[in-house]
């Protein structure tokens, strides 16, 4: 029910370069829980309304103020690689 | 762990001298169990001399100054390598503790490491940690459950006195049944979540693992109220769960919910079960049989939702501002696909890939959409059963611990959660206590369900039913 093409379709989504072996096995592996999962079909949810969260809270609000954060140190500290005070990525624009 | 804390008080131990213990006892037996991805040492010793000072000075900060304990490596402690058991975090280093991490460390706790899960917590098993599997200490070639397998294994095998972990489908509950402690899925909401790494944001709640029920309840009350970092923790106050312990469940209403007892129940957990049903009735309790009618339905609705969100949550891990970066991409484009190939273990994955799928154009209303009315038919199940009982009770997990490799299909691993996802789904407070154990000697899990933030009845009716049975004198044996 979830063919090759939909697997590497869904891949590129999730920005995964998988392997052809994994291709493969994700193929069967989802075609298998998604057939499971499919016996939800069986419920009639006619006019049910979707539960997103547990807990009904509704916009919870604060005060616009400012409070202290994180030195930008400590945010770059993590940084794979950086220039500056700027987190470096491969090029994007083309010469 | 309130054991420790009364022997501080005394004077007859110290914080430091237990925690030397602990770590002597980690050095020693943690190679076998493999609980802990860090221990922290230094930082261990540090806040137990503090500790130390406040008991000679006669100013402990209360119950859990000075109690060693662990944390499941998906909470994130400032300036302690926090890695979620991925390849992709194996070097991150968070700037910030997480509210619990916080609030421990407020009421005295010392830290002893971080314990080991399934990668970012997707799994039963622990199997799936990118660094180490855990073992269960009942039987070390049996899985200790998951995700939180090294907290429990650590509560378990005396590598701390209590612990932490998530339970976004069974996660705390499991484990704790798994390997015998106590293991509580607070009401969503009732503990911040600032600082545990996402997995599925709107299941996912931080709990105690505990060696018995009023450590648990200690725990709790620690870690437990309202967190302007989260706006989804809930602004009600916090009981005093230890106080709440006392009272017994005489004219308790228990409900029994048939379908948590059928045929694909291991006969000994359907045994135990009963049996401790039995006592609570003894014990004043009254019970009646309930139908909760989704409850086959939990998990097809549960790896839907929790993939879906989980897929959104992880998409962070790019290569960019922390965590792994893949060399040799040709574009950024590249970088982070091989970035999250190279980084994510087959588990991930998988449950991204399903939750990209769920959500992607054309099938967003069939899968995802549809998954959240059935959310709604579980929830309600649930609030039509707390109409006539006050507390239900079930298994925790249909079977007792399986063996490493034992369930390689992951919807096989997915099906061992039946009993546990329901409560995440329904957002509800849930418990797991030992209860008896298997014919070969391992534990098995006693899961008590309440009503949205009533967590006191559940402590209440676990701490009668612990009291009345003798099953925690029962030790692993580790040598």
């Amino acid at each position: 029910m979830i063919d090759l093409r939909d697997v590497e379709h869904v891949a590129r989504l999730a920005r995964l370069a998988l392997s052809e072996a994994e291709k493969a096995r994700l193929q069967a592996e989802l075609s298998a829980i998604l057939s499971y999962i499919d016996k939800l079909k069986e419920l009639d949810v006619e006019g049910v309304e979707p539960t997103s969260h547990a807990v009904p809270l509704v916009d919870v609000m604060r005060e616009d103020e400012v409070q202290p954060c994180l030195p930008r140190e400590a945010m770059m500290a993590n940084a794979p690689d950086r220039a500056r005070e700027f987190f470096r990525v491969p090029r994007i624009i083309e010469d | 762990m309130h054991e420790l804390a009364d022997a501080y008080r005394r004077g007859d131990v110290t914080p430091t001298a237990a925690a030397e213990a602990y770590l002597a006892r980690i050095e020693k037996l943690d190679g076998r169990v493999g609980a802990y991805l860090t221990v922290t040492r230094e930082q261990a010793l540090a806040a137990a001399k503090a500790a130390e000072g406040r008991y000679r000075s006669k100013a402990p900060r209360g119950p859990l100054d000075g109690v060693p304990i662990a944390l499941k490596d998906l909470l994130c402690t400032r300036g302690v390598r926090t890695t979620c058991a991925s390849k992709i975090l194996e070097n991150f280093v968070p700037p910030y503790d997480a509210t619990v991490v916080e609030r421990l460390a407020a009421a005295g706790a010392v830290m002893l490491g971080k314990t080991n899960l399934d990668e970012f917590a997707m799994g039963s098993s622990t199997e799936h940690s990118a660094f180490q599997p855990t073992r269960n200490p009942w039987d070390l070639a049996r899985v200790p459950g998951g995700s939180s397998g090294g907290s429990a294994a650590a509560v378990a095998a005396d590598l701390a006195a209590g612990a932490l972990g998530s339970d976004t489908g069974g996660s705390i509950r499991q484990p704790a049944a798994f390997c015998g402690v106590v293991g509580f899925k607070p009401t969503y909401g009732r503990v911040s979540r600032y600082g545990l790494v996402a997995f599925a944001s709107s299941l996912d709640q931080i709990g105690p693992l505990a060696k018995d029920v009023r450590d648990a309840a200690l725990l709790l009350g620690a870690i437990a109220g309202p967190d302007p970092h989260d706006s989804t923790s809930v602004n009600e106050p916090v009981a005093d769960y230890a106080a709440a312990l006392d009272g017994g469940v005489g004219g308790l209403r228990i409900g029994v919910p048939r379908e948590y007892f059928t045929e694909g129940v291991d006969p000994d957990v359907q045994r135990s079960v009963r049996q401790a049903i039995a006592v609570l009735c003894e014990l004043g309790a009254t019970t009646q049989e309930i139908s909760l009618p989704t409850t086959d339905y939990g998990i097809a609705v549960y790896y839907l939702i929790a993939p879906a969100e989980a897929s959104s949550n992880l998409a962070r891990y790019d290569g960019v501002k922390y965590g792994l970066r893949a060399a040799g991409a040709k574009d950024l484009i590249d970088m982070y696909g091989r970035t999250r190939a190279v980084g994510f273990g087959a588990e991930v994955k998988r449950r991204i890939m399903l939750g990209a799928y769920a959500l992607s154009a054309g099938y967003y209303d069939a899968y995802y959409g549809r998954a959240q009315k059935v959310r709604t038919l579980v929830r309600r199940d649930f609030e039509a059963a707390f109409a006539q009982v006050d507390l239900i009770v079930a298994p925790t997990a249909p079977n007792v611990a399986f063996k490493h490799g034992e369930k390689e299909d992951p919807l096989a691993m997915y099906l061992n959660d039946v009993f546990t996802v329901p409560a995440n789904l329904a957002g509800i407070p849930a418990v797991s206590v030992r209860c008896g154990f298997s014919a070969g000697g391992l534990p098995i899990g006693l899961q008590l369900i309440g009503k949205p933030l009533d967590e006191p009845t559940v402590l209440r009716a676990a701490y009668a039913y612990e009291q009345a049975t003798r099953w925690l004198e029962r030790r692993p044996n580790l040598g």
